[in-house]
């Protein structure tokens, strides 16, 4: 039996282990077309609707308009598409694997799963970072290169209170999104439902409140996760009922960390 | 060496494997058969850990696969040629899985060259014959230069020159001394490949053992003689406790005694034996025999015929 002489692998230490598993769901990431494209996807919303708000509305804002109006919020107007590329991207890194029969080779070759879901969610998480907020940067400086006319009013620079941190808001809370997405996809597995549930969660208890006593609003509200994520990347709060910055981030993390928190129990609780 | 004990799993109230025990040892093929819902691909998950048996045990090399932290070095496997994301190249698909176990780049490229993927290495797997992505489902089995191969179904979708080179390859691979354990249900490629049988019906062994050995209990073994002198060898035969049953003009076919035997029977009576041949129950129709009743799956024709008449 000299040929399957079992050999040593090379470097036996368990870091090791892990920063392989971590490469390779790096190079998975990396050599799919939809990471490519979703996050594509996800620069050009930003980029465009800062460009679109510079050019088309910051100028028509009436005097009395301008002073409600957030001009980061307006520069970071894309967030609210670029969030669906990036959720999208969140649940497939999960799916996909699950809706080809990849998880099987994935955990044969890794059976400790918990590794493997830990791996995709960081190499995943500091993708959905960079990408999120240098294309929110990207916006907030093409936004203001833009502005013109009566929109110049609507000008700010990083050092204003709230302004940096609202910019790089905007990248922490598609990394969150992200994850929210990605922790959805382990539990749900199926593609189409994880992303149905994911802008179910995002877009429809906002709608479902409007039905509800104003005084059910105001105390529910401020805490779904989209309306309490968004604290983030916005420079000064006009809204009475709304949670704090960070507040209102810490609840919106909390989504995505129990989302995260169900995938990683039932993935070893379930047949792959 | 894989080793099953009393293995058994339940989905709610259906029971796809039913207290299997079996054992597949080094330096052989060894295929796995049964008809389709047999339990095959089930035994296989539970043997990669993919599933969580409901009782009983499997171990790999003595260990639960779950316990390796670099599994791809103690057993590879080809679960389902389609288990690839369409949208990554073969060579990104096996670089991922090498990456994972620390196994060296130049194993990616030595196993694309092994399964002739070398060309469209950079080509996505999405856009692959069954064929190929069949032999790309090798390659990863492959990576770890593993003791260990499963594979499960591997000739599906593969051309004539495709099953005949993972045969050649399935034998290559054994006579070095690895444990080989395939699945099909195609009993003709079983007994071009393997050396020894598992065969499981409904999720119950059904019998382990030689492929020899198998096809020495089949009822259709016989000796088929030809001569002018049928009759009086038929009495002859009938006398010594064979059985024998006239096929019509000169042939005879004879159960209970050996060709040698019916030869010196027809020298001592100074017949013509115009034919003299032993007839093996294929291995196709020894598995039919075992597997009769433990076929789930049957077309509405075969129900029809098998249902007594009321007319």
């Amino acid at each position: 039996m000299t040929a399957t002489a079992i050999r040593t692998p090379p470097g036996s230490a368990r870091r090791l282990g892990f920063l392989g598993v971590l490469r390779s769901e790096f190079l998975k990431l990396r050599s799919v077309p939809s990471t490519f494209w979703t996050l594509a996807l996800t620069v050009v919303f930003n980029v465009v609707f800062a460009a679109l708000a510079a050019t088309f509305v910051a100028g028509r804002l009436s005097a009395a308009d301008r002073q409600k109006v957030d001009g980061i919020r307006l520069a970071l107007a894309g967030l609210h598409l670029s969030q669906v590329a990036i959720g999208v991207l969140g649940v497939l890194v999960m799916t996909s694997e699950y809706g080809t029969g990849m998880i099987r080779v994935t955990f044969a070759a890794v059976p400790r799963r918990r590794v493997v879901l830990a791996a995709k969610a960081m190499v995943f998480a500091a993708t959905a970072l960079v990408v999120g907020t240098v294309s929110s940067f990207a916006a907030y400086f093409v936004f203001q290169t833009l502005l013109s006319g009566s929109g110049t009013g609507l000008k700010s620079s990083l050092g204003d209170p709230g302004v940096l941190r609202a910019v790089t808001g905007g990248g922490l809370y598609l990394a969150v999104l992200g994850l929210l997405g990605l922790g959805l996809g382990t539990v749900i597995r199926a593609g189409a439902g994880a992303i149905a549930t994911l802008f179910g969660l995002l877009f429809a208890p906002a709608l479902l409140l409007d039905l509800l006593p104003h005084s059910w609003q105001s105390t529910v509200g401020p805490y779904l996760p989209m309306q309490a994520g968004s604290q983030i990347f916005v420079a000064v709060s006009g809204e009475p009922d709304s949670l704090g910055t960070w507040t209102g981030f810490g609840v919106f993390c909390l989504y995505a960390v129990a989302a995260v928190t169900v995938g990683f129990v039932l993935l070893d609780r379930r047949d792959a | 060496m894989i080793e099953a004990i009393d293995l058994t799993k339940r989905y709610g109230a259906t029971t796809a494997v039913d207290g299997l025990s079996f054992t597949v040892p080094p330096g052989q093929v060894t295929g796995f058969l049964g008809p389709n819902g047999a339990g095959k691909s089930t035994t296989m998950r539970l043997i990669l850990g993919l599933d969580a048996p409901s009782a009983g045990t499997v171990t790999v090399n003595g260990r639960p696969y779950g316990s390796y932290r670099r599994p791809l070095f103690q057993v590879g496997a080809l679960l389902d040629a389609k288990g690839v994301h369409g949208g990554r190249s073969a060579r990104d698909h096996l670089r991922a899985l090498a990456l994972s176990n620390g196994i060296p780049d130049s194993r990616v490229w030595a196993v694309l060259e092994q399964v002739g993927l070398r060309k469209v290495a950079r080509k996505r797997a999405g856009g692959f014959s069954l064929g190929m992505a069949q032999r790309l489902g090798i390659a990863a089995a492959l990576l770890g230069d593993p003791p260990v191969l499963m594979f499960d179904e591997p000739v599906n979708g593969l051309d004539p020159e495709g099953v005949h080179w993972i045969r050649t390859l399935l034998k290559t691979l054994a006579a070095e001394g690895r444990t080989v354990f395939l699945s099909s249900h195609l009993m003709s490629e079983m007994a071009l490949t393997a050396d020894r049988l598992i065969v499981i019906g409904r999720g119950r062994l059904i019998a382990e053992t030689t492929v020899a050995d198998f096809l020495d209990g089949g009822t259709g073994n016989h000796v088929r003689v030809r001569t002018p002198q049928a009759e009086t060898l038929a009495g002859l035969l009938t006398g010594r406790g064979a059985k024998v049953e006239r096929q019509g003009g000169d042939a005879l076919r004879v159960t209970g005694a050996t060709a040698g035997e019916i030869g010196d029977l027809a020298r001592t009576h100074e017949m013509t034996l115009l034919e003299l041949a032993e007839q093996q129950t294929s291995l196709e129709e020894r598995y039919m025999e075992l597997t009769a009743d433990a076929v789930d799956y049957r077309t509405a024709e075969e129900t029809f015929r098998a249902a007594p008449t009321t007319k």
